[in-house]
């Protein structure tokens, strides 16, 4: 108990062969699905490629902004896993790839880059100053390259760490997190406000980078959970993880849920008590038409399925619902990510055909491709760690 | 002299890993009602004892979910069905706007309802008595000992068996714990007078403080500043000319919305000339000019217009309305006394529309008739 000493074991294992296999063969089933999507309705696939862009980002910023968070508060309990959202984060770099046919097709997405409507518009006229083609151009590739810096310094030194064993390299870490942190809630909302927000320039909404950032953390913390779960039941993953840890994570899962839910009600309930027109439509566009389903199936599948698929103790502890939810929840947030794009490109119903498809299963390929990548060269725990006895050794 | 009543067994161990492990032998024996005493938090040790999960969960789920549901018939029967008012050009039961509301209650009746659950069922509240209190047991599992407890009411409980478990598995020293006579004696009991007192005590102090607080305490310097501030109030003085009322007297010409001006003010003869009344004698109209005259003409007139009133000479009685002047008004000459009032009768016109004065005028009419019947309402 507490007199006994943990042992790290781990010996570094090949990913199953299963899981590359999977990721090649939807990257390039996606790729011909897309490619193919572009060739037909190039302004329709521009727009599922911002949702998987937006998932994408969600994927790798948050991945990062886990590693930082545990480097921040301390934590102990998620060092053994922190490999996972390391490898997840450098899906930033895939993420200017995926987000040049989106700016190549900017004319058919953002109605603010038709120079004559924004004459003719008083409200856009007066956002012109922001709402330009060169300075977004400024500003997505700077905070591309901001967040690929702050990557390759703290995942960096994180996996110099598992060669030299360093532990100063675990103290400027908890520095550069610290100062990634502001630079991460800043950035995040021009992202968001910049690819997302900008298709309804009339629209405001002072919280809507706050509702993306909750989606973010939970897409990352869901496939970190499930990656964890899935990786320790086939003995790649440190031995000795127990219940308490896969708890933790289950229950940040559920602390996120509840967040998003949070968050997404208090956009909503200002905006329908204000009930300003220049507020109201953009609420009204997703209540119209087939779009009420999306918008009611969004609560149920954001919130009340995970909500009440995590509330009680042993579904934190149990792995196969732990990997269920998690899954559940990276769904959830392409079904909101595709809520909130997808109504300016059809106002008055929702479609779904192979365009919507193919994005998808090009993403999750992505993902896949880019962890298996990461992970045939590195060890997926930090073995050199300071702190990764104390995580072993983690109760509740 | 009465038999001194054996509560449990105790053994004393001074290892954190022996008595992990003498745990996890009591649990493996099958005894039941055991419990481990240390003096920290000890982890694993649930799991050496074998506990199962605490029920106290679903507690606090009933409770939530009940809350949920008091919450939301509360505001759907207050704002749906009991005061209907429209805010915020909201319909009557806007659910968003209650979802704050359930949210709160949901939260509140959990937390309350898991504690006072905790504190009744599993403590036993308001019984604070228990056989461990002041025993040597105690005071060295809580310094620097560890102790073993099984308890005399477990099936497998057999005396010296339990004494050579416990020796066997190391213990330093084997305690007997004995129920104390007198509380033991003390059945526990909700409405015993000293728990009842202390519900009162703090009842009092709870609500005398909530008063205090929110009756007295703003009215006092330094807690009043939010008495005086500079804005207008309606009835007072305009802060800044001092001459003007602090609310503005609407433009001239101005009327109310779906008021009608009285064109024959101080003229009651032209009034009872050129004012006809518009209202049938339908039932609907006799039954809202009755309840009317109920309300607002009997408490003088009397129910049946004799002039007999219910003031007991507090106001001077009215003549009969059944009086041959009455009869013989016409019906507008009756409409320019209810609105502009006469001799010591103020003006109705505030409360009656000229619709209900009508109906009054209507029902008058029919108790001048039930008096004063013409020849043709006998056949």
């Amino acid at each position: 108990m507490s007199s006994s000493e943990v042992n790290i074991d781990y010996t570094k294992k090949d990913l199953p062969s299963g899981f590359g296999k999977a990721g090649i063969a939807l990257l390039i089933v996606g790729l011909i699905m897309v490619v193919l999507s572009y060739f037909v309705d190039p302004v329709r696939s521009a727009f599922n490629n911002l949702i998987i862009l937006m998932l994408l980002i969600s994927v790798g910023i948050g991945g990062l902004f886990l590693v930082a968070l545990e480097y921040l508060g301390g934590a102990v309990w998620s060092v053994p896993f922190r490999r996972i959202p390391e490898f997840l984060g450098a899906v930033l770099f895939i993420v200017p790839l995926v987000a040049l046919p989106v700016y190549f097709n900017m004319h058919g997405l953002y109605h603010w880059t038709h120079e004559e409507a924004v004459l003719h518009d008083e409200v856009l006229s007066g956002k012109h100053g922001y709402l330009n083609m060169s300075f977004f151009t400024i500003r997505a590739a700077a905070i591309f390259i901001i967040w690929m810096l702050f990557y390759i310094s703290i995942v960096g030194r994180s996996q110099r760490q598992d060669r030299t064993g360093d532990q100063r390299l675990t103290k400027r870490n908890i520095r550069w997190s610290a100062g990634f942190m502001p630079v991460f809630a800043i950035t995040i909302t021009i992202a968001s406000i910049d690819w997302m927000k900008s298709l309804e320039p009339h629209w405001f909404s002072t919280i809507y980078g706050v509702y993306y950032f909750a989606g973010t953390v939970l897409t990352a913390l869901a496939i970190t959970t499930f990656l964890a779960v899935y990786l320790n039941e086939k003995g790649i993953l440190v031995k000795g993880l127990k219940a308490d840890h896969f708890y933790s994570l289950g229950a940040l899962l559920f602390a996120f849920v509840n967040f998003w839910a949070y968050i997404a009600f208090s956009q909503f309930l200002l905006i329908y008590y204000a009930n300003m027109p220049e507020e109201t439509f953009w609420y009204l566009d997703r209540w119209e038409g087939s779009w009420v389903f999306v918008s009611i199936f969004l609560i149920v599948v954001h919130f009340i399925v995970p909500y009440f698929g995590l509330l009680s103790q042993p579904s934190k502890t149990n792995p196969g619902r732990l990997k269920f939810m998690s899954l559940w929840i990276v769904f959830a947030h392409f079904v909101d990510l595709y809520w909130l794009i997808m109504p300016t490109f059809s106002p008055e119903g929702f479609v779904l055909s192979w365009y919507e498809l193919g994005f998808p299963v090009l993403a999750v390929g992505l993902i896949i491709a880019v962890f298996g990548f990461r992970a045939k060269k590195q060890n997926l725990v930090p073995v050199k760690d300071p702190k990764l006895k104390r995580g072993l050794n983690f109760r509740l | 002299m009465s038999e001194k009543v054996l509560y449990a067994i105790g053994g004393i161990f001074d290892d954190p890993d022996k008595i992990t492990h003498a745990a996890e032998a009591a649990a493996e024996k099958g005894y039941k009602k055991f419990d481990v005493h240390t003096p920290y938090p000890m982890h694993g040790m649930p799991e050496a004892m074998k506990l199962g999960r605490s029920k106290l969960g679903y507690a606090a789920l009933v409770f939530g979910l009940s809350g949920l549901l008091a919450a939301f018939l509360m505001t759907f029967y207050m704002s749906g069905i009991d005061y209907p008012l429209i805010i915020g050009g909201k319909p009557y039961y806007a659910f968003p706007k209650y979802v704050p509301i359930m949210f709160e209650v949901t939260v509140l009746c959990a937390a309350i309802g898991t504690v006072v659950t905790m504190l009744f069922f599993f403590f036993k509240f308001p019984n604070n008595a228990h056989p461990m209190h002041g025993t040597d047991f105690m005071k060295k599992v809580s310094l620097d000992k560890f102790g073993l407890l099984i308890e005399a009411e477990d099936k497998l409980f057999v005396e010296s068996e339990v004494r050579d478990f416990l020796a066997g598995l190391g213990a330093l020293e084997i305690h007997e714990i004995f129920f104390d006579e007198k509380e033991a004696a003390v059945k526990p009991k909700i409405l015993e007078p000293k728990f009842l007192g202390f519900l009162a005590v703090a009842f009092i102090l709870v609500s005398g403080a909530t008063y205090f607080t929110l009756n007295k305490l703003l009215y006092l310097p330094p807690y009043d500043w939010m008495l005086e501030q500079p804005k207008i109030i309606p009835q007072e003085r305009d802060i800044i000319n001092a001459d003007v009322n602090g609310m503005r007297q609407p433009v001239d010409g101005t009327v109310a919305r779906g008021l009608m001006p009285y064109p024959y003010a101080d003229e009651p003869d032209s009034a009872g000339a050129n004012l006809i009344n518009p209202l049938n004698f339908t039932e609907q109209n006799l039954k809202l000019g009755q309840d009317k005259f109920d309300i607002y003409c009997s408490p003088c007139h009397g129910f049946h217009g004799e002039g007999d009133s219910r003031l007991h000479g507090q106001f001077p009685n009215p003549p009969s309305l059944h009086s041959e002047k009455v009869r013989d008004w016409s019906d507008g000459r009756i409409f320019h006394v209810i609105t502009e009032g006469q001799n010591v009768m103020p003006s109705y016109a505030s409360q009656l529309t000229r619709e209900e004065r009508w109906a009054v005028i209507l029902y008058v009419r029919a108790l001048q008739r039930s008096l004063n019947a013409k020849e043709s309402d006998l056949q």
